[in-house]
């Protein structure tokens, strides 16, 4: 918050509405200063996140199910490297009905896997890994074998809320090469209309 | 109440709400030499620390979506403060099966802090529908008579557009509009192949300096609030000239309770609860103008009972809180393969679209009455949560492909939105619950809402034309409605629009209406309404600009009372 101060901002609070060029300036830096909070809060645990809500074992099981969601490719990083994990278990960590749908589907998860493999998801064979979120990724497998309805629905679930957090971090806007939020002094209309 | 704190100190005006009626009317009468308390229900706003322009969703640990993800009903984390839907300690109810949905906003500026800025006149065919059509009821005053004060409204807050001689739709005092986004052309094309008229839009944003606020800088996010009040709102735009008069007391976290009335009939000053202290306080004056949201308005007249005004006050007509409308709201989605061949390019422009479609079929013979309009939004716009549900939903699976899906969707949906009149029925109005009162003790309203089959026909001429459209472009539609259920044809819900008004209707006839053509009480010579209350038809041309023009022409008029002596 270089350059402009407390006194400042109370002083605009005072000014109330009446616009001007510091206005413009405090949102984004305010912002800028949130953004250095949550690193440094990530920072303070040795790097490593400590979940809110989910336990460790659950967050390693997440951190997994976003890297399939939402992988490193040719373009850009992935979902863990774009914060989608930290992103969901905070919201779970806020909200009754995610605790259910997420911390209730990870643990249909291992229990699907303990019966089907003898090893909870973490633990199973990359092979199996793969099997099992095949099974879990469509709707139709549902329509096919009943029994794996309240996983297709956990998945799905997770499934927007990692593209959520993937296409809400500085990675996912830049891997859709989004331009904007910025200030220009006329807007240059469409660029080329292609037939 | 431990106690009753009273002030000695008597206003010329007490201005109840601090949005586009009430800051209107508290800056056309404190210019005007007159001494205005403004009570607002809600705090102050503060757009440092409130506006988030220029914010990146991955700038704030939610992202946008808020504390559990809860901020979306509310249309999300970075929106100005606005309001909400359901405010904790003041309930409202509804009658079984009304499903009335009441936006209230509790800040100073109200709703014109978030608001779609889009400004259209109503047309002179609105002020006399009913002597077209037989509906409704006609308006007290023509179009002459509020023409120059649209003028003037225009000419002041800076409303951009195109003159195009179009009948629903009247031409304003514009500035140049900015040029048509890709999405835009996309369904301009289409339009042109179907004869609907397509044209420049009409909203409240600077494209060039005016009164000393700058022009747009083309964010694209007039909804956060604009640091450099290159949009409208009242409380960047109305408040603080009124203020810069000295004559302005705004009062803020002040609910009104009730307007009181002294022996000779006439409005005294106004009782509030202080929420801070939630002790009960007044404020004299000698004239109130009421502007605190349509059916707010409503609740305070209807509260105000007095031997005098058993009924409720100004009421006698038993038509307050009656007429209520909501303008008839159907969305819909296209999805345009031609799109993901566009280049990455800046989309954002202004907050809101560029281009939309008036009322077209207006000299025709449609299978409902009055009209509606379509707004459209969509393309390459900033990224945020929800924004791939459908792919998620219709391409599913994971991984790399998932990912490559999302990439060449981006950019590629045109949502429209249709917004159309509501004509006011029987079984829909807004009374007193007898058995609810708020947190301050304040009697509640309670809502009865029916769509009738205007609105359900005209709900499907909406969904007919998107898809229309949607097909002349290349795209392909996506949504599907029911033709029964709660919300036929994506009707939504009453009030969802936030368009309602009608609550305390103006007309020649003191028998039917609440108020004269001023805006003035019949009953009460120094009681003015001046929110979407007093309109008397609801068209297809979003409610905001006329607020104001009426607010301004009735501040005019109270001026000149207070001069002749009139008032108080």
């Amino acid at each position: 918050m270089s350059g402009i101060s407390r006194r400042d901002v109370l002083r605009n609070l005072a000014v109330g509405a009446a616009g001007g060029s510091v206005l413009q300036m405090i949102p984004a830096q305010a912002a800028e200063l949130a953004h250095e909070l949550v690193q440094k809060e990530k920072a303070g645990a040795g790097g490593k996140y400590t979940a809110k809500y989910f336990s460790a074992h659950q967050y390693q099981t997440l951190l997994l199910l976003c890297d399939v969601i939402i992988p490193k490719d040719e373009t850009s990083g992935g979902a863990v490297e774009a914060g989608a994990p930290e992103f969901i278990d905070l919201l779970a960590s806020e909200n009754e009905e995610y605790q259910s749908a997420l911390g209730g589907g990870l643990m249909w998860l291992d229990s699907f896997c303990v019966d089907r493999y003898e090893h909870v998801f973490v633990e199973c064979a990359a092979e199996q890994q793969k099997e099992v979120i095949d099974l879990i990724a469509f709707k139709k497998n549902a329509i096919v074998k009943p029994e794996l309805s309240q996983g297709v629905a956990f998945f799905a679930k997770l499934r927007k809320m990692t593209c959520d957090g993937f296409y809400t971090s500085k990675i996912g806007i830049e891997d859709l090469k989004y331009i904007g939020n910025t200030a220009l002094a006329e807007f240059p209309g469409c660029p080329k209309l292609r037939e | 109440m431990a106690q009753l704190v009273r002030s000695p100190k008597i206003y010329d005006v007490c201005v109840i709400g601090s949005g586009a009626g009430g800051g209107m009317a508290a800056k056309i009468l404190t210019e005007g030499g007159l001494t205005v308390a403004l009570l607002e229900a809600g705090g102050p706003v503060n757009p440092a620390k409130d506006y988030k322009m220029f914010v990146w969703p991955y700038e704030v640990p939610h992202r946008g979506v808020g504390v559990g993800g809860k901020a979306a009903e509310n249309f999300g984390e970075f929106l100005a403060p606005n309001g909400a839907w359901k405010i904790e300690g003041e309930p409202y109810t509804s009658a079984p099966g009304a499903n009335f949905q009441w936006f209230r906003s509790r800040i100073v500026g109200g709703r014109t802090n978030h608001w779609g800025r889009i400004a259209l006149r109503f047309a002179p065919v609105d002020f006399r529908s009913k002597t077209r059509d037989g509906l409704g009821e006609d308006w007290p005053i023509s179009y002459d008579d509020i023409a120059p004060y649209y003028d003037k409204v225009e000419s002041y807050i800076g409303v951009f557009g195109t003159k195009e001689n179009v009948a629903s739709a009247p031409d304003g005092i514009f500035l140049p509009p900015p040029k048509p986004r890709c999405t835009e052309l996309v369904i301009k094309k289409a339009c042109d192949k179907l004869n609907v008229t397509c044209i420049p839009s009409r909203l409240a944003i600077l494209t060039k300096p005016l009164n000393g606020r700058t022009a747009c800088h083309y964010c694209a996010q007039c909804g956060r609030g604009c640091g450099t009040a290159s949009n409208f709102s009242s409380s960047q735009v109305l408040i603080p000239p009124a203020y810069e008069t000295g004559r302005l007391t705004l009062i803020t976290n002040a609910m009104a309770r009730e307007i009181l009335i002294g022996p000779n009939g006439k409005a005294t000053g106004v009782s509030y609860i202080d929420k801070a202290t939630k002790t009960e306080k007044r404020v004299n004056a000698r004239a109130v103008v009421v502007a605190a949201s349509a059916c707010e308005s409503a609740r305070l007249l209807l509260n105000s009972k007095s031997a005098l005004f058993p009924n409720g006050l100004a009421n006698s007509s038993g038509q307050v809180g009656r007429n209520l409308t909501d303008s008839v709201g159907s969305d819909g989605e296209g999805y345009f393969p031609a799109l993901e061949k566009m280049p990455a390019h800046n989309h954002d422009g202004t907050g809101g679209m560029h281009m939309y479609i008036p009322w077209w079929k207006f000299d025709r013979k449609n299978d409902f009455p009055r009209g509606y309009h379509i707004e459209m939004g969509g393309g390459r716009e900033m990224p945020s949560a929800g924004m791939f549900d459908d792919v998620c939903d219709e391409v599913e699976g994971y991984g790399v492909g998932l990912k490559a899906t999302c990439r060449k969707r981006y950019g590629t949906t045109i949502g429209f939105a249709g917004r159309g009149e509501m004509i006011p029925n029987p079984d829909t109005y807004c009374e007193i619950d007898r058995d609810a009162v708020d947190q301050w003790g304040i009697p509640v309203l309670r809502f009865h809402f029916k769509w009738s089959e205007y609105e359900l026909r005209q709900a499907r001429d909406m969904q007919d034309t998107f898809k229309a459209i949607v097909e002349a472009a290349g795209g392909e539609y996506r949504t599907k409605t029911q033709i029964d259920g709660p919300y036929p044809f994506g009707i939504q819900a009453g009030g969802k629009i936030i368009h309602e008004v009608g609550t305390a209707r103006m007309g020649a006839d003191p028998r039917t209406s609440v108020l004269n053509g001023y805006c003035q009480a019949h009953e009460v010579k120094n009681l003015f309404v001046t929110d979407g209350a007093p309109l008397v038809t609801n068209p297809d041309k979003n409610p905001t600009l006329t607020i104001m023009a009426l607010a301004w022409r009735a501040s005019e008029f109270l001026l000149d009372e207070a001069k002749k002596g009139n008032v108080g």
